[in-house]
């Protein structure tokens, strides 16, 4: 009986277990006699899961031990006087060597200097106890290279755990009300601050620097307002990457993004509408659709790139082909006045294009790659939207006799906003920011004349080593884009419901 | 005269959708699939490639199906070519790919779950702060902080591993994968919660226990998102990446891509072996990535 039940509890975990192992089996079997000619072996794939495996524990324990801090200051109270001083001792203690840590983090990274003073080795001590440890961790043989970090890691977590459990023992439980809510949001705080706030921190103080490759980044760099000047005056003046001046780009990052976005609802809004209705194969099309959305990016981008050559690409294929037809119809109907002469322009006109070469006919070759690869997002979200709208309302509207536009233009219209203007704004901000359809397909050529300001300034950073211009670049990019969305939120409200 | 019939001919055409006339509904099925052939057939087009012999792959062809089709840039990509002295990087780019992209995911998700609740459901000073944070986080390029991350990548002597690129990448996938499930959270009836509470149950007890089994579904589009937000990643790989080992498949891939060459067969028959499983994962979950995508974004 507990036997048959436990199988019959377990069932399912030991058949995907043994369906993941029959597998494993199966596709080691048929790789084997390949394997010599991969380069992927059970060695690597060790390594690097050592690796991220001990990246992880690192980063729990730090966690944790943080969690630990703040949960005793929280939920925690000290049963006596004594206790008390004892504990608030610990914890400031505690506190200054989180503090001393972060500050040497900062040395380390280069957003402050504090170099050979007595500061600086001052707060260099934690970390430079913490190599001594491993040192002789390593020298001991206690340790070997690659563990030396992992156990002196350890060790310094075991020594602050152990003052954790005096502070647990000498306090008694209190209740708190916010305590709960920091500690759940703590982690990715902390997350938040080192990803975020400190790379946007260091920006700031990169755009008042003159970093570059001579400065070897920031290593010798100086810093001050008159380099953010500088900066800032070689942005509006000077070329942005190579040749390309900031308000050329600027003015077609404009065009850019007012085209996709017009391009992607209109086109979103028209295959919405004609797929919302009762059709044969309605299922097939969405699915064809929505293919281009469902292509990885970087394979999109890197297969119409070849479709973009001027001899074998399929745009000069088929407009050499349509070239062709219109050259045999205008000989064939030369003696017709009007038509033949139409068919001999036509056939003068269209041809093929030199994508790669023509700046303008390259700044076309992305748009219509990014058109191509964003329909269908627009075109799903609008359809979802349609199919919300209850169909009672254009039964009422039909009653009452009006027309279809009339009831397309008073009743979807209104009650598509919601979905069609979030969409719209989320639209024009990923498509200011997305230049990895320009850099794939025409890398900003020719002469810089596809860039958009992201792109020129991941040239300006990746390609010309302009550190401390790129980092203002950035920044008034960032201020364009925050006046952008200060005008969203507060034409649409969208900052009070957010937060509500 | 004749702009007005255009007129005309499109609102017929678009604002009838009840009671569609045989004609009218042929029209449709004609444009639908006229679409449909655009959408698809530059994608079928990267198969027809991988299919082409060595030989004929320079050719104006537009055939579907080459001449002599052959699976030999299959072979030769998954398994290299022994008699080239050749070998093939294809499994340890995906290796590379799939290492850093679902740690990153994993991260984000378990860092979101948490904390995401205590945005939902607590009300504690600076929460609306935090929440507008978050929100500004979306409308920074991911491209503006690079260079800044790249040099504390640098720093932290990270250049070149897996551990960097989880770095970078986290930046984007935690403010969104918190947002898009403090909207998930919204929806789950408090009551069901404060029942529990009332019988004596604690927040951590609530959480684990009720919270987390019902968001299962948005669990996983979380973890989707910032997969797929990942996945197919170009630029910041090329900053953090600089060595062959180390490369995740948009950078090993692009190694192919460089012009019409000889390994233009190849990097087509790449991408087939890439987009297939991906595109099925896509096509298959699109539903819940859509409500995924509303959830975050249009309920503000």
């Amino acid at each position: 009986m507990e036997n048959d039940s436990f199988l019959r509890r377990n069932l399912p975990t030991i058949l995907w277990i043994a369906v993941l192992a029959s597998t494993y089996f199966v596709l080691s079997a048929l790789i084997t006699p390949f394997t010599s000619g991969i380069t992927l072996n059970t060695e690597i794939v060790t390594d690097r899961l050592k690796e991220i495996g001990s990246f992880l524990f690192g980063i729990l324990g730090g966690l944790a031990i943080i969690e630990i801090y703040f949960y005793q200051i929280f939920f925690r109270e000290p049963i006596n006087r004594t206790a008390t001083i004892v504990t608030r001792g610990i914890q400031i203690v505690l506190g200054v060597l989180t503090l001393i840590v972060i500050i040497s983090f900062f040395n380390t990274t280069d957003l402050i200097k504090l170099g050979e003073s007595a500061f600086g080795k001052f707060v260099h001590l934690p970390a430079d106890s913490f190599t001594n440890l491993q040192d002789s961790l390593v020298k001991s043989k206690v340790a070997t290279k690659d563990s030396g970090a992992m156990i002196a890691g350890i060790i310094f977590a075991a020594g602050i755990l152990a003052l954790y459990a005096v502070i647990q023992f000498i306090s008694k439980p209190k209740a708190s009300r916010a305590g709960l809510a920091y500690l759940l949001i703590m982690p990715a705080f902390i997350g938040v601050l080192f990803l975020i706030i400190y790379p946007f921190l260091f920006e700031i103080k990169l755009a008042f620097s003159n970093a570059s490759l001579g400065t070897q980044a920031t290593k010798n760099a100086e810093y001050g307002l008159i380099y953010g000047w500088e900066n800032l005056k070689a942005l509006f003046t000077g070329s942005v990457a190579k040749d390309a001046k900031f308000f050329e780009v600027f003015w077609r990052t404009i065009l850019w993004t007012g085209i996709n976005v017009t391009f992607h609802t209109l086109g979103g809004m028209g295959l919405a509408i004609l797929l919302n209705r009762k059709l044969a194969f309605k299922g097939l099309y969405r699915t064809l659709l929505v293919i281009p959305w469902a292509i990885p990016t970087t394979i999109a981008a890197m297969a119409l790139r070849n479709e973009f050559d001027s001899r074998y690409g399929l745009f000069n294929i088929l407009l050499g082909n349509i070239n062709e037809w219109f050259t045999t119809v205008s000989l064939n109907t030369a003696n017709i006045v009007g038509i033949g002469n139409v068919f001999a322009w036509l056939a003068a006109t269209i041809g093929p294009v030199s994508w790669k070469q023509d700046p303008f006919w390259a700044f076309v070759s992305v748009l219509m790659a990014n058109i191509w690869l964003g329909i269908p997002f627009m075109s799903v979200i609008i359809l979802g939207g349609l199919q919300s709208i209850s169909q009672e309302y254009y039964e009422a509207a039909e009653i009452d006799g009006a027309t279809r536009w009339q009831q397309f233009r008073n009743i979807t219209l209104p009650l598509l906003r919601p979905v069609l203007t979030p969409a719209i704004i989320l639209g024009v901000v990923w498509t200011f920011n997305k230049f990895d359809i320009i850099y794939l397909i025409t890398q900003g050529g020719p002469q810089e004349k596809t860039d958009i300001l992201v792109s020129s300034m991941y040239k300006a950073a990746f390609q010309f080593y302009r550190y401390g211009f790129t980092a203002m670049f950035a920044l008034v990019i960032f201020a364009i884009l925050f006046v952008f969305t200060l005008i969203y939120l507060k034409t649409s409200g969208g900052l009070k419901s957010a937060t509500e | 005269m004749s702009t007005n019939s255009i007129s005309r001919f499109f609102r017929w055409f678009f604002f009838r959708s009840r009671g569609d006339s045989p004609f009218k509904t042929i029209l449709i099925h004609i444009t639908l699939i006229i679409c449909s052939v655009i959408a698809v057939y530059p994608a079928l087009r990267v198969v027809t490639i991988s299919l082409r012999p060595n030989d004929t792959l320079l050719t104006t062809d537009l055939r579907i199906i080459p001449e002599n089709a052959t699976l030999n840039n299959y072979k030769e990509v998954l398994f290299g070519a022994p008699e080239k002295n050749r070998q093939s990087d294809f499994f340890l780019w995906i290796w590379n790919s799939i290492s850093v992209v679902a740690v990153t995911s994993v991260i984000s998700v378990i860092l979101a779950a948490i904390s995401a609740y205590a945005f939902s459901r607590f009300k504690f000073p600076g929460r609306a702060a935090g929440l507008v944070f978050l929100l500004t986080t979306q409308m920074i390029p991911a491209g503006m902080l690079l260079l800044p991350l790249f040099i504390m990548i640098a720093k932290l002597k990270m250049i070149n591993t897996s551990l960097g690129l989880i770095i970078a990448y986290a930046v984007t996938s935690v403010p969104l994968t918190i947002w898009t499930l403090k909207g998930y959270y919204d929806t789950i009836p408090v009551d069901l919660e404060e029942a529990a509470l009332i019988d004596g149950a604690s927040r951590l007890t609530v959480f684990t226990k009720i919270i987390l089994p019902l968001s299962t579904p948005a669990l996983a589009i979380a973890f989707l998102f910032s997969f797929m937000g990942g996945w197919s990643e170009y630029l910041v790989a090329r900053v953090v990446l600089q060595k062959n080992e180390i490369y995740t498949w948009p950078l090993g891939i692009f190694t192919f891509a460089q012009e019409f060459t000889v390994s233009w067969g190849q990097f087509a028959a790449a991408s087939v072996l890439i987009a297939i499983p991906v595109m099925a994962l896509f096509l298959y979950s699109s539903k819940w990535l859509i409500s995924g995508l509303t959830l975050g974004s249009v309920k503000g």
